[in-house]
């Protein structure tokens, strides 16, 4: 089932990448392309079969939820694109 | 000296007969002759030199491990917080982590000399290095030809001796392929041996940190150090740590090596085959016996692969918004715009790609029909080697169908990229260790590698056959001609 320049447009929208209307068209040839290495899983019979998420089975080990400093603060804010006073700067969000 | 093994530096510093600084000096000297392979990110020598007079300091004080003062250098998927941390993308260009992956803090604190962070494609995705936003890797045998990837650099690195050994990361092949194409020793341990916590994350479920080296004995030194227990990565397997060089002396006699026979398919190319049948003929010399395999549904790893790792990929690279570190668009509306023109920007058409994919499978209405199927026919892939674990002690067979291509060869196709790790993937999705060791040239004179496999936790034996090769063969100690000086 190939996909659309529709769909590659909704989905770019979904992962938030911007997208061209040349790129949209490039990009579609591609997915398809791939898409129709991954088809070859609609035909085999997987029923009763687990999904395998963890290769040794098992969920995952959970830690305690408690909140852990990190010690160095500026460490962390001299990454931010934009910051002031150790806070991340966005675009106005709320008018 | 920089033709020496990791145990020999080892024995050379604990014997004082040259020192941490020494060698450091030397190794940086031999990166910044072999520029041109353009294996390294960020080298920054006086933060090489402290960490050199540190392991002289514990060396004299005879509180070293026979890995003090050897140097090795981190691919740069594995943060620092000494050396920038890039993933090779733009998107984290000049980024310092405020930590350090614990895979570097081990072998820090084991008394390893950091060398600088190596090339790869950008968020290990690729299997040639030509997704890298800081350019090609060279192949040091070939410098037409790519070295593989996604740890190119890595493998570049260790085959020009401009390392002595290497960190890597493997998702579907990134340690395997690559050491293959470049001639080295590579192996990854079973998934949840070695920590993914710093280690930048593509696809959870699949990455696994592991080794790249001249040698099995130095993979197998190394990864005394590295592996173990991290209650940090919530996947790390809780299991006491063990000597991985206790079965390097066993004999292969009586061992039984599956052979899978689709790995030796159509698309096996000639040369390949040839050298990889002379290596299995020399464990047969050896006392070992070849046994008919069979995994029927490998084939169908690269599909079950293309749908989960960008499924995970495209979970994991959400968190690049642009708003606490990574890449930030210099013009942009609101919120919503800043975010997708800095990831459209940030992340390279590889990303931008398997981004997409995930985004597509994992959406609403077809989650069962992609994710969840890929999931259970990863299973009934597992579930085939366990199957053949019944039947033999070491799985072993070609790593790649071809050795390294050209440049540009298969760039401008994704499926035929994809197809490079037709013989990797099954192992990664199973989670087993895997290795690469060299096993002869094919055509144009570039390296072929062996792969061998063993089940779960069996990496000692693993190392130990791969080991045994080694002793009775000479291969991995070939130097490509142009880093003999």
């Amino acid at each position: 089932m190939p996909l659309t320049s529709s769909d590659v447009k909704r989905i770019a929208h979904l992962a938030r990448i911007e997208i061209t209307e040349a790129e949209t068209e490039h990009t579609l040839g591609q997915l398809n392309g791939i898409f129709k290495l991954i088809e070859q899983l609609q035909s085999v019979d997987t029923t009763g079969i687990e999904p395998m998420s963890h290769p040794l089975g098992g969920g995952q080990r959970l830690r305690e939820d408690v909140a852990i400093d990190h010690p160095d603060r500026d460490a962390i804010m001299k990454n931010a694109p934009a910051s002031q006073d150790g806070l991340f700067l966005v675009p106005r969000v709320i008018e | 000296m920089f033709e020496k093994s990791v145990a020999d530096l080892g024995r050379a510093l604990a014997a004082k007969q040259v020192s941490a600084v020494e060698l450091a000096k030397l190794y940086l000297e031999r990166i910044e002759r072999h520029k041109q392979l353009n294996a390294f990110l960020d080298v920054r020598p006086d933060v090489t030199l402290a960490q050199a007079r540190d392991a002289d300091a514990r060396i004299a004080r005879g509180d070293a491990t026979p890995l003090t003062g050897v140097p090795v250098a981190h691919k740069d998927i594995f943060v620092t917080r000494d050396f920038a941390s890039t993933a090779s993308s733009r998107m984290l260009k000049g980024y310092m982590s405020p930590f350090d992956a614990t895979v570097v803090e081990k072998l820090g604190l084991a008394g390893m000399v950091t060398l600088g962070k190596l090339n790869c494609d950008e968020f290990a995705m690729g299997s040639s290095n030509e997704n890298s936003y800081y350019g090609n890797v060279l192949n040091p045998w070939d410098k037409t030809a790519v070295p593989g990837g996604s740890s190119g650099g890595s493998a570049a690195a260790v085959a020009a001796r401009i390392a002595p050994a290497a960190t890597a990361t493997d998702t579907g092949g990134s340690i395997r392929e690559p050491a293959a194409f470049s001639g080295i020793t590579g192996i990854k341990p079973t998934y949840g041996r070695a920590s993914r916590w710093g280690m930048i994350a593509f696809a959870s479920s699949l990455d696994q940190a592991g080794i790249m080296t001249a040698s099995a004995e130095d993979a197998a030194l190394i990864f005394n150090g590295m592996l173990g227990f991290d209650p940090k990565d919530s996947t790390s397997v809780d299991r006491a740590g063990e000597d991985y060089t206790r079965s390097l002396n066993h004999s292969v006699k009586g061992l039984r090596i599956g052979v899978p026979k689709e790995f030796f398919g159509e698309g096996l190319q000639p040369d390949v085959e040839k050298a990889v049948r002379e290596a299995l003929a020399e464990y047969v010399r050896q006392g070992a016996v070849l046994v008919d395999i069979s995994l029927p549904n490998a084939a169908l790893g690269i599909p079950v692969y293309y749908v989960i790792a960008p499924a995970e990929c495209s979970s994991n690279l959400s968190r690049f918004d642009g708003v606490r570190y990574g890449h930030r668009a210099a013009h942009y509306g609101d919120l919503d715009d800043m975010i997708k023109k800095s990831r459209a920007e940030g992340f390279g058409p590889e990303p931008r790609r398997r981004i997409l994919i995930g985004a597509y499978v994992l959406s609403h209405g077809y989650y069962d029909a992609y994710y969840i199927q890929a999931q259970k026919v990863r299973r009934i892939i597992a579930d085939e080697f366990q199957q053949a674990f019944r039947q033999c002690d070491i799985i072993a067979g070609p790593v790649t169908t071809s050795v390294a291509f050209g440049f540009g060869e298969k760039a401008a196709d994704p499926v035929a990229m994809y197809l490079s790790d037709l013989y990797t993937i099954p192992g990664s999705l199973a989670g087993i260790p895997g290795m690469s060791i060299p096993c002869g040239f094919g055509a144009k004179n570039r390296p072929v590698g062996l792969q061998l496999m063993s089940n779960y936790f069996e990496e000692a034996k693993l190392l130990g056959v791969a080991h045994q090769y080694q002793q009775a063969t000479d291969w991995h100690m070939r130097l490509p001609p142009g880093a003999k000086s």
